[in-house]
C-alpha cells in the first residue's frame, strides 16, 4: 500500500513536471517577442533590450525553463503582459467561480448519472433502458456550448423563468441555485452520460457475479441484494469514473463559462488567448491541468481504500 | 482462401452493419450529408458570403405557416421582416446572408476538419501504438508522452496549440489532431499486444519476415480498433471544431462553420431564434450519426471494447 502511494505520487510529480515543460516550451515556440509586448507600443530598442533582460529572455531555453520551474515552486506564476497584477491573484479570485459551477455539474451527474446507470442495469432490454440509453447517446453527442444557449433561449428568454447568465453566489444559496441551473444542465450532459454508461456495465457486470448469485440462494430479499452487496461493488468503477470526469467538466467550464458569461478561469484563458497575454494562458492551462492530476490521484489512492484488491495488482 | 477474403472482418461488418435499423439510417444520412456539402457549390443558392443588407435576418419556409397578412388572423404581422422571402429555404442571417448557403458551406468546412484532424490524430497515434506495442524499449517513452498529453482535460491542449499558433483553420486541425493522438495509441498498441503474441504473427516470425512485415500483419489486425476509435474520434472532432470556433479560435470568419455561425447567431437569439437552432441542428445530427455508427461498429468489430 505505501509503496503504492510513493510511486503515484512520484509518479504525479513527474506529470506536473513534463505538464510545465510543454506549457513552457510551447510559449517559447510561439511567434512573437514578449519581450517586446511587455515594453509596449512606443518603447524604444534599447528600452526592449533592458526589458528582454530584466525578464532573462536572453538567456538560453533550459535555464529560462529552471528559473521558470524554481518561480512555480514559489507559486510565482508571472504578471499578466495585458493588466499588469500578479496572475496568481487573478487566478484565484476567479477560480471559486469555476470550481461553483464545476462542482454543480459534478453533484447533478452524479445524482441524475448513477442511479440512471443502475436503473437501465435492473431494467435491461426493456423500454426503460432503451429511453435512458438513448437519452445519453444524445447527451454525449450535444456540444456543451449549444445546449447552453438553447437552455439560454428556452428558459430565460421565452419563459423567463431563470437568469440567462452570470454565477455570482455560491450554488447552494437560493440566489446561487437558480443561477446555476442552466449551467450546470449544460456541463453536465456529457459527464451524466458517462456515469449512466458505467453504472449500467458495472452493475450488470456485479449482478452476474458469484456473490450475487450466493445472497440470492441464501434466501435474501432482492431489496438487500441490489442495496448491500450489488450497488457497494457496482459504485467502485463510477469512483475512478469520477476522477477523470472532473477534469472533463473543468475544461468544458471554459466552454460554459462563455456561454453564461460567468467571471471564471475559463473567460480568464480566452481572454488571455485573445490578448496574446502568453503567461496568462501558460499559468491558466498549468492551474487547470494540475488540479486535473492531483485530483485523479487523490481519487486512485481513494480507490486503493475503497477496493483492497487493487493493491495487490501493482 | 476464397472463404477467408469473404469473412475479413471488416467486411462482413457492413454488411452486419445494415441489419440495424438505426445504423443504417445513420449511414445513409452522413452519406446524403457528405454529398450535399461535396455539391455546395453547385446547389447552394447563394454564396456563403453574399450578403443582401435589404433582406436581414428572415424566417425561413415555416413563416409561411406561422405568420400571416391577413388582419383578421391571430398570427398577424404588418412587419415585413417576419414574412419569408422566397429562395432563402431556411431565412437569412444578421447580415441578409443565405442561411442554407452557409450551413453548406459550413458543413464543408466542419466535416473537412474532423476528418483530416482525424486522419493526422490517427496515423500519428497508429504509428505510436504499434512501436510501442512491438519495440519493448519505445513502449515507456512513448506511452508516458500519451500519458501527458492525456491530462490534459478535455480541449484544454487544443487551445494551448492555438494560443500558440495562432487562429487559423490550418491550426485548429492541428490542434484537434493531437488531442486525437492518444487515443488512438493507447487502443492501438492494446490491441498490437495482444496481436503480437498470435501464433500467425510467430510463424511469420520464424519464416525470417523483417519487421516492417511483421508490423504490416499486426496492422491489418489492429484495423476494427481503429476503424472503431475513428469514428467516434469524428464525432469528438466536430465537437471540438464548432466549439473551438463558437469560441473565436476555430475558422476565421467570413469562412462558415456551425459554430461560429451560432457564436454569431447568439445575440439575435431574441429576433430569430432559427439561427441558433438550424446550425445547432446540424451539428448535432452529424454527431449524433457518428456516435451510432461507432457504437454499433463497435458491438460487431470489437466488443471488447465496450467500456
Amino acid at each position: 500500500m505505501r509503496r503504492y502511494v510513493i510511486k503515484r505520487i512520484a509518479l504525479m510529480f513527474l506529470l506536473l513536471l513534463g505538464m510545465s515543460f510543454i506549457v513552457f516550451a510551447s510559449l517559447y515556440i510561439a511567434p512573437g517577442d514578449p519581450a517586446t509586448m511587455v515594453a509596449g507600443p512606443s518603447a524604444t530598442e534599447a528600452d526592449i533590450e533592458i526589458v528582454r533582460n530584466s525578464l532573462g529572455l536572453d538567456k538560453p531555453f533550459l535555464t529560462q525553463y529552471l528559473i521558470y520551474l524554481k518561480k512555480l515552486i514559489h507559486l510565482d506564476l508571472g504578471m499578466s503582459y495585458s493588466s499588469r497584477q500578479p496572475i496568481l491573484n487573478e487566478i484565484l479570485v476567479r477560480l471559486p467561480n469555476t470550481l461553483n459551477l464545476a462542482c454543480a455539474a459534478m453533484i447533478l451527474s452524479v445524482l441524475v448519472g448513477i442511479p440512471a446507470g443502475i436503473l437501465t442495469a435492473l431494467k435491461k432490454d426493456t423500454a426503460v433502458d432503451n429511453v435512458v440509453t438513448t437519452c445519453s447517446l444524445v447527451g454525449i453527442s450535444v456540444p456543451n456550448f449549444l445546449l447552453g444557449t438553447v437552455l439560454m433561449y428556452v428558459f430565460s428568454v421565452v419563459l423567463k423563468w431563470l437568469p440567462a447568465g452570470g454565477m455570482t453566489h455560491f450554488f447552494w444559496t437560493p440566489v446561487g441555485f437558480k443561477e446555476a441551473i442552466l449551467p450546470a444542465i449544460a456541463l453536465s450532459t456529457g459527464t451524466i452520460a458517462s456515469f449512466t454508461r458505467i453504472g449500467r456495465s458495472a452493475m450488470l457486470e456485479v449482478l452476474q457475479s458469484d456473490y450475487i448469485r450466493t445472497a440470492k440462494s441464501k434466501g435474501l430479499k432482492q431489496k438487500a441484494i441490489i442495496g448491500v452487496h450489488a450497488l457497494r461493488n457496482a459504485l467502485i468503477p463510477l469512483v475512478t469514473q469520477f476522477g477523470t470526469s472532473f477534469g472533463g467538466l473543468l475544461g468544458g467550464a471554459i466552454i460554459t463559462e462563455q456561454v453564461f458569461v460567468i467571471n471564471g478561469i475559463g473567460t480568464y484563458l480566452i481572454k488571455g488567448i485573445t490578448n496574446r497575454d502568453y503567461p496568462v494562458v501558460q499559468s491558466t492551462v498549468l492551474v487547470i491541468a494540475a488540479m486535473f492530476i492531483i485530483i485523479n490521484l487523490l481519487v486512485d489512492l481513494l480507490y486503493c481504500v475503497i477496493d483492497p484488491r487493487i493493491k495487490y495488482e501493482e | 482462401m476464397e472463404e477467408n477474403v469473404r469473412n475479413h472482418p471488416v467486411r462482413s461488418a457492413f454488411g452486419k452493419l445494415f441489419k440495424n435499423k438505426l445504423a443504417t439510417v445513420c449511414f445513409f444520412l452522413l452519406i446524403i450529408e457528405i454529398v450535399l456539402v461535396i455539391l455546395a457549390p453547385v446547389i447552394a443558392p447563394y454564396g456563403y458570403d453574399e450578403a443582401d443588407p435589404s433582406i436581414k435576418l428572415r424566417p425561413g419556409f415555416w413563416a409561411q405557416w406561422t405568420v400571416s397578412d391577413d388582419p383578421e388572423s391571430p398570427r398577424y404581422s404588418n412587419n415585413p421582416k417576419d414574412f419569408y422571402e422566397p429562395g432563402h429555404l431556411l431565412g437569412t442571417d444578421d447580415l441578409g446572408r443565405d442561411v442554407l448557403s452557409r450551413l453548406l458551406y459550413g458543413g464543408r468546412v466542419s466535416l473537412t476538419v474532423g476528418f483530416v484532424s482525424t486522419l493526422m490524430g490517427l496515423s500519428i497515434g497508429v504509428v505510436c501504438g504499434l512501436l510501442a506495442a512491438y519495440y519493448k524499449r519505445l513502449d515507456n517513452i512513448i506511452m508516458r508522452v500519451m500519458d501527458l498529453l492525456f491530462a490534459f482535460p478535455s480541449i484544454l491542449l487544443a487551445m494551448l496549440v492555438i494560443a500558440m499558433l495562432g487562429v487559423n483553420t490550418f491550426n485548429t486541425m492541428l490542434a484537434i489532431s493531437i488531442w486525437s493522438v492518444p487515443s488512438f495509441a493507447r487502443m492501438v498498441r492494446g490491441r498490437a499486444l495482444q496481436v503480437k503474441e498470435e501464433d500467425y504473427i510467430m510463424a511469420t516470425r520464424s519464416l525470417g519476415a523483417k519487421d516492417s512485415r511483421i508490423l504490416l500483419h499486426i496492422l491489418k489486425n489492429c484495423l476494427p480498433v481503429i476503424i472503431v476509435i475513428a469514428t467516434m474520434r469524428m464525432a469528438t472532432s466536430i465537437i471540438s471544431i464548432s466549439t473551438l470556433s463558437y469560441l473565436g479560435m476555430g475558422v476565421t470568419p467570413p469562412q462558415p462553420e456551425w459554430g461560429g455561425m451560432i457564436a454569431s447567431a447568439k445575440s439575435f437569439m431574441w429576433e430569430r431564434p432559427s439561427l441558433i437552432f438550424v446550425p445547432g441542428a446540424a451539428v448535432m445530427l452529424t454527431v449524433i450519426c457518428f456516435n451510432v455508427l461507432g457504437d454499433k461498429l463497435r458491438d460487431i468489430l470489437d466488443p471488447s471494447l465496450k467500456d
